[in-house]
């Protein structure tokens, strides 16, 4: 039986002080995205991906290495930060919205360093 | 998780029809959402058909008419018939507003009444507010200030600083906005809901209040404040055409400005 208080339950326990970096990342990685997604899709479009010596050419440039490391970064930590707000929004039991909150980080993680790691090696050892 | 479908007992189930007058000329259905919780029986729609030439223009008339004349068992809450009261919120033909300020004629149809959504039902079309009246007195809906009162009495604003709080003041506390709101009907525990962050800003933005640094403080919370994804339903459904949507953006604003 619960007997407490609305206000006291409504007050809970208190707030988190935090949510504004979220906030704030969220939007800063959408607006970076908007000019490296444009950079991604016009590399495309110029052919640079075309088949595997296009893409090797293509990465082992400083710009566009950079560019492609800067996209991967901005994309995973806005992937995360909202997809973190779905699970917080729809999954209500504790436990599974701990795990899935852990599980879709440490997936985006390791998408990401997987990724700027085989950007890296075309860069620096020419594989 | 998000629950899709209703609980077996919450399964609104056709319930009884009244028919007009047989010298009725202008005949409109009204189908109502019915529940009495001493029954134990599930929620129902009842279709009272009435004759608008012998009923007032807004839906409110019609329901009193319904009360007075067809069904005494019919329970609603109303006061002002004005829309200053805020009592006759509920959802009219899919749209949550007040009865007494929705024509009638606006309604095309069928008019399709309920409560005001995603609330426990006290009866028909009585919601339980218990918890949006807590979460109001959470954010201390009034005046905070460590400078005393100046000794003529009043503490004075400019008329810039007073025209802030137009937009804010008008909010009759209805709260057919929240009750309007994904975010609210998902996670209505844990986030306040546009009515009372709009009551909060309202405090932000007002040039005599000491506390904003505090007020802030107690707002910037992952549910508190930024369940809100600007869905923007409180905005379109204010039946006062006052916009949260936008007084939520503020507080996140100023969130924004006091951090490095």
């Amino acid at each position: 039986m619960k007997m407490q208080s609305d206000l006291g339950r409504v007050r809970g326990l208190g707030s988190a002080k935090s949510g504004s970096s979220h906030w704030w990342t969220q939007r800063v990685t959408a607006a970076a995205n908007l000019p490296l997604g444009i950079w991604f899709i016009l590399s495309i479009l110029a052919g640079h991906t075309a088949d595997y010596d296009a893409v090797h050419a293509w990465l082992s440039s400083y710009f566009h290495s950079t560019m492609m490391i800067l996209l991967i970064i901005s994309v995973a930590v806005h992937f995360t930060h909202g997809l973190q707000v779905v699970i917080e929004d729809y999954v209500h039991n504790r436990k599974a919205e701990v795990i899935s909150l852990m599980l879709i980080k440490a997936v985006a993680a390791f998408l990401s360093v997987a990724a700027i790691v085989s950007v890296l090696r075309i860069v620096f050892a020419g594989a | 998780m998000v629950e899709f479908n209703l609980p077996a007992n919450s399964v609104v189930k056709e319930g009884k029809s009244f028919s007009a007058p047989a010298d009725a000329k202008n005949v409109r259905s009204f189908k109502i959402y019915r529940y009495d919780p001493d029954s134990g029986d599930n929620p129902r729609t009842d279709t009272y058909d009435i004759d608008l030439d012998k009923c007032g223009p807004m839906v409110l008339d019609a329901l009193i008419k319904i009360k007075n004349e067809i069904d005494a068992t019919l329970t609603f809450r109303r006061s002002c018939r004005e829309g200053i009261c805020g009592s006759c919120a509920m959802n009219i033909d899919g749209r949550n507003t007040l009865a007494c300020l929705k024509p009638i004629e606006d309604i095309k149809g069928e008019v399709k009444i309920y409560p005001l959504p995603h609330m426990p039902v006290v009866k028909d079309l009585v919601p339980d507010l218990s918890q949006p009246y807590a979460q109001l007195a959470s954010i201390e809906p009034w005046l905070k200030a460590d400078s005393p009162t100046p000794p003529d009495g009043e503490r004075l604003q400019s008329r810039e600083e007073r025209a802030k709080l137009d937009g804010l003041w008008e909010c009759i506390l209805c709260f057919s906005c929240s009750t309007a709101c994904p975010s609210y009907w998902w996670n209505s525990d844990r986030y306040l809901g546009p009515a009372v962050l709009l009551q909060a800003y309202r405090w932000l933005a007002d040039s005599r209040d000491e506390y904003t640094g505090e007020r802030l403080d107690a707002l910037e919370d992952p549910f508190r404040l930024y369940r809100c994804h600007t869905i923007m339903n409180c905005t379109n459904t204010c039946p006062k055409g006052l916009n949260p949507a936008l007084a939520i953006t503020e507080i996140k604003k100023m969130i924004a400005e006091r951090r490095a």
